[in-house]
């Protein structure tokens, strides 16, 4: 992934990006595929917030679609009902997430990783119910119609390809801002906070303040995502906004990995296999639908997860053993075997 | 009915919920004091046991042995899961195994409802007959057998943990897994046996409730997340602590929905759990540390 | 304590050692008693803010930050006088005086002897070399109080004779206040001004290192009771 990426250093690089991104509906045609970039567009800021959140200050959110839906809900509320104008709105879509994680991070994050994952569970949940609920706001479960589309003066973004060009401009400058970040000295006290938070508070570091800096960051980048769905679909239920929603966030951090660039490669790989998904699964067996992109994500989620923190062949290998003798899976049967929890032990 | 009676009723609905709360939590705890892990696929269970009990039935078996395979068939799956998830990442980072969990929760939620689908389906009562009349409110025979129980498993945990030679050494497990093991006791037997044990249970909950409320997929996602709150009110380590905390959270809840909004249900217990977690994470009758110095 | 003093505190594993740098650095508040850095009042300061003070330590386990090499790890000492915060360092690259930074945190591995491993992702180094990156990160800020968790644990004769000419040159400089946590009593005896022992908790005696080696109660605690 370096190698494509380590393309002529300082602005040369940025300016190939944006007229990459200028270029590129001239080489995607189909507007299907076309559709489809828009939308790993849409889900990439949220990933990119979740990748600084989980890889650089080590915290961990299972709520981050409520940010994305209050960004979203935020937008088409606005403009919808208020008629307020499109700018104006979207900029209060990334502020008024950023406003909750202002409020209810502080407090939140002085939890320890298990108890920070709950939380955010259950503030993810609360968000969405709160969607479900409030009708006379967002219309409820039926959701909320007549978002207009997005404009700049007199520059209406009504078109697939103007808006491709809307999201992956957007893009590029949040990846300029994030890559100025990590690589500055608030990176490295960032990094220095994922790896010891002990150390990094005896060389100074408030991280308490720092993780919260960060949540407020990636709820903001949510919010920003948020607006643009809003803008795109024209209409916003509380559907996309639920718990799998947040799950398929944190998928595709995992899935993209420590670096910042991983996001745009997170949230495409998780998109075009849901993508794909529901493209092939009809075709096997008539009838079924979202239930096997449900279980597609959970299962690489977890095969995902075992793989990479048991180096890689201890599954295949665990697998191996357990087909050929299945009463191997009962304890006591292992003795004798160096299995995992031996290596394990003293955590 | 006047309102001496309409609280009555919401304690009895609460009580009722609130037992497979308590259910669910004491799940909860086992596996969490063993191994150390929040195995958040624990709603699954609840779903599958019910799910599997109605189909056993419809293959014609009677109702207590379609209950009794449905809840032997779920232990095995929690059994499962152990070995295959959850103890290749036990030396991982403490979030790992949650996300393990997490994604095996989403995992056997579609294959419930793709072997489900999404309509809802039911058991029969397991004492045909009116409810019971009782100061006003009615209180359904289904509730006093979700009561009962919870009264036998806590009686049998009673027994087993004060009067068993196993049950001593699963508390000393509890206590501490590094003495326990010095002594003898062998962590990944009891880890094994948590997970089995907490399939059974939240098999048992599921197949209790559905006669009261029906069964669908999706049952055990809010039910297994509640009993979990549960778990955290009684600080997740403490078995005394859970029976109470489900108790207390099905009692809020239907004092919630009855005097304010049915959909104030699930934000009842949502607000609880924040409520806890930041207040003191350590439940309320827990020990354990929740919080950075 | 001054400037340019060296205290040792030893005793037995337990005693209490490591309780004290806890309490210095803020991990621990203290149920009474206070502690004060030239006139200020530490008692219930956040760590970060008492290491702004200008209090450092190492850390007995070692809390290095393995995803960067061995100059990050050092650069992260000089945070304070770097960073520009969050919101900034979205728009601005790097800190303020980076290339002095660099300078000063390469100097200061020169002396360590790690200037050959700059560049080299600190997780890869030897036990005894990981001590010292981490000594480097405690000092690069100049720091008024260093506190020295087992400094020599893990090093051979070598690296052991090293540490102690360093920590004399420290010493000589009459820059910082030096405490050291120590098993390892040759070292004691050759660079401390004064050693406290501990056992349970109390101190058990207290003096220049020849006079402590000798004291009875000492010799009591550590050859068993």
């Amino acid at each position: 992934m370096k190698s494509v990426l380590a393309l002529p250093a300082g602005p040369w690089r940025w300016a190939l990006a944006v007229a990459a991104v200028l270029a590129a509906p001239l080489v995607i045609t189909s507007g299907y595929l076309l559709g489809i970039a828009i939308v790993i567009g849409i889900h990439t800021p949220v990933v990119l917030g979740l990748i600084l959140l989980m890889n650089y200050a080590g915290q961990v959110s299972l709520g981050q679609a409520a940010f994305y839906g209050l960004g979203a809900y935020t937008a088409g509320i606005l403009t919808a009902t208020y008629k307020w104008p499109p700018l104006v709105a979207l900029a209060a879509a990334v502020l008024v997430p950023g406003a909750v994680a202002a409020v209810v991070g502080r407090p939140l994050l002085r939890l320890r990783e298990q108890y920070l994952a709950l939380a955010t569970l259950g503030l993810g949940i609360l968000v969405f119910i709160g969607f479900n609920e409030a009708k006379v706001l967002t219309g409820g479960p039926s959701g909320l119609l007549g978002i207009p589309y997005f404009s700049l003066g007199p520059l209406v973004f009504d078109r697939d390809v103007k808006f491709f060009h809307l999201v992956w401009l957007i893009n590029v400058g949040l990846f300029w801002l994030a890559g100025n970040l990590v690589r500055s000295p608030a990176g490295r006290a960032l990094r220095a906070i994922h790896d010891s938070e002990v150390a990094a508070q005896a060389v100074g570091i408030d991280t308490g303040w720092w993780k919260w800096q960060v949540l407020i960051f990636s709820a903001l980048l949510a919010g920003l995502a948020g607006g643009l769905y809003a803008f795109y679909v024209c209409f916003v239920s509380p559907s996309p906004f639920g718990l799998v929603a947040s799950i398929q966030f944190v998928l595709m951090a995992v899935l993209g990995g420590g670096s910042v660039w991983g996001a745009l490669w997170g949230a495409a790989a998780v998109t075009v296999l849901v993508e794909v998904l529901r493209a092939v699964v009809p075709l096997i067996h008539r009838g079924a639908g979202g239930e096997f992109e449900i279980i597609g994500l959970g299962v690489l989620l977890v095969a995902l997860l075992l793989w990479r923190h048991t180096g890689g062949r201890e599954p295949l290998q665990a697998l191996r053993r357990y087909c050929g003798r299945p009463w191997r899976l009962l304890p006591g049967a292992a003795r004798g075997n160096p299995g995992p929890d031996r290596a394990q032990r003293g955590r | 009915m006047d309102l001496g009676s309409q609280l009555l009723q919401y304690s009895f609905a609460g009580l009722t919920l609130g037992s497979i709360y308590a259910l669910v939590a004491l799940a909860f705890v086992t596996t969490f004091s063993i191994t150390g892990i929040l195995n958040l696929a624990m709603g699954e269970f609840l779903t599958f046991g019910a799910l599997l009990a109605v189909s056993l039935l419809g293959a014609g078996l009677p109702l207590p042995l379609a209950c009794a395979v449905a809840v032997c068939l779920v232990a095995l799956l929690g059994g499962l899961m152990e070995r295959v998830a959850v103890r290749p990442v036990l030396g991982a980072p403490p979030l790992v195994p949650v996300m393990v969990t997490i994604g095996l929760a989403v995992s056997l939620r579609g294959v419930a409802l793709l072997a489900w689908g999404t309509d809802t389906y039911t058991l029969p009562a397991f004492s045909a007959g009116e409810s019971l009349r009782v100061g006003g409110a009615a209180l359904a025979l289904q509730s006093l057998w979700v009561l009962g129980f919870l009264v036998l498993v806590l009686v049998g945990l009673f027994v087993f943990f004060d009067y068993t030679l196993t049950g001593k050494a699963v508390r000393a497990c509890m206590i501490n897994r590094t003495a326990a093991e010095l002594l003898g006791v062998r962590p990944e037997r009891m880890s094994f046996c948590s997970f089995v044990a907490s399939g059974a249970l939240g098999a048992a909950a599921g197949i209790l409730i559905t006669p009261i409320t029906l069964a669908t997929y999706d049952l055990g996602f809010m039910l297994g997340l509640k009993g979990f709150i549960g778990a955290v009110v009684g600080g997740l380590t403490s078995v005394p602590g859970a029976v109470a905390g489900g108790l207390l959270l099905g009692l809020l809840e239907a004092f919630g929905a009855g005097l304010v909004a049915s959909g104030m249900k699930d934000v009842v217990a949502m607000l609880v759990l924040l409520a806890v977690l930041l207040v003191r994470p350590t439940g309320i009758f827990g020990l354990g540390r929740g919080r950075e110095a | 304590m001054r400037r340019g003093e060296i205290l040792a505190l030893i005793g037995p594993n337990g005693a209490g050692k490591t309780t004290i740098f806890n309490l210095l650095t803020g991990l621990l508040v203290p149920d009474r008693g206070f502690i004060r850095l030239e006139g200020r009042l530490l008692n219930g300061l956040p760590p970060y803010e008492i290491a702004g003070l200008g209090v450092a330590r190492t850390f007995q386990n070692l809390q290095l930050f393995p995803s960067m090499t061995v100059l990050e790890n050092v650069l992260v000492g000089l945070h304070l006088e770097l960073s520009v915060g969050f919101w900034r360092g979205l728009v601005s690259r790097n800190g303020r005086a980076l290339p002095e930074a660099d300078k000063r945190a390469r100097s200061l591995l020169l002396r360590l002897g790690l200037e050959g491993v700059a560049d080299r992702p600190v997780g890869e180094l030897p036990p005894g070399q990981q001590r010292l990156v981490e000594m480097a990160r405690a000092m690069v800020s100049g720091p008024r109080l260093l506190l020295l968790d087992e400094p020599t644990a893990g090093l051979d004769a070598g690296e052991t004779r090293g540490l102690t000419s360093f920590l004399k040159e420290l010493r000589a400089s009459g820059q910082v206040a030096v405490v050291l946590v120590e098993h390892h009593m040759e070292t004691v005896m050759e660079v401390a001004d004064r050693v406290v022992a501990l056992h349970f908790g109390r101190v058990i005696a207290e003096g220049p290192p020849d006079q402590v080696q000798r004291d009875p109660a000492v010799v009591e605690a550590y050859l068993g009771a």
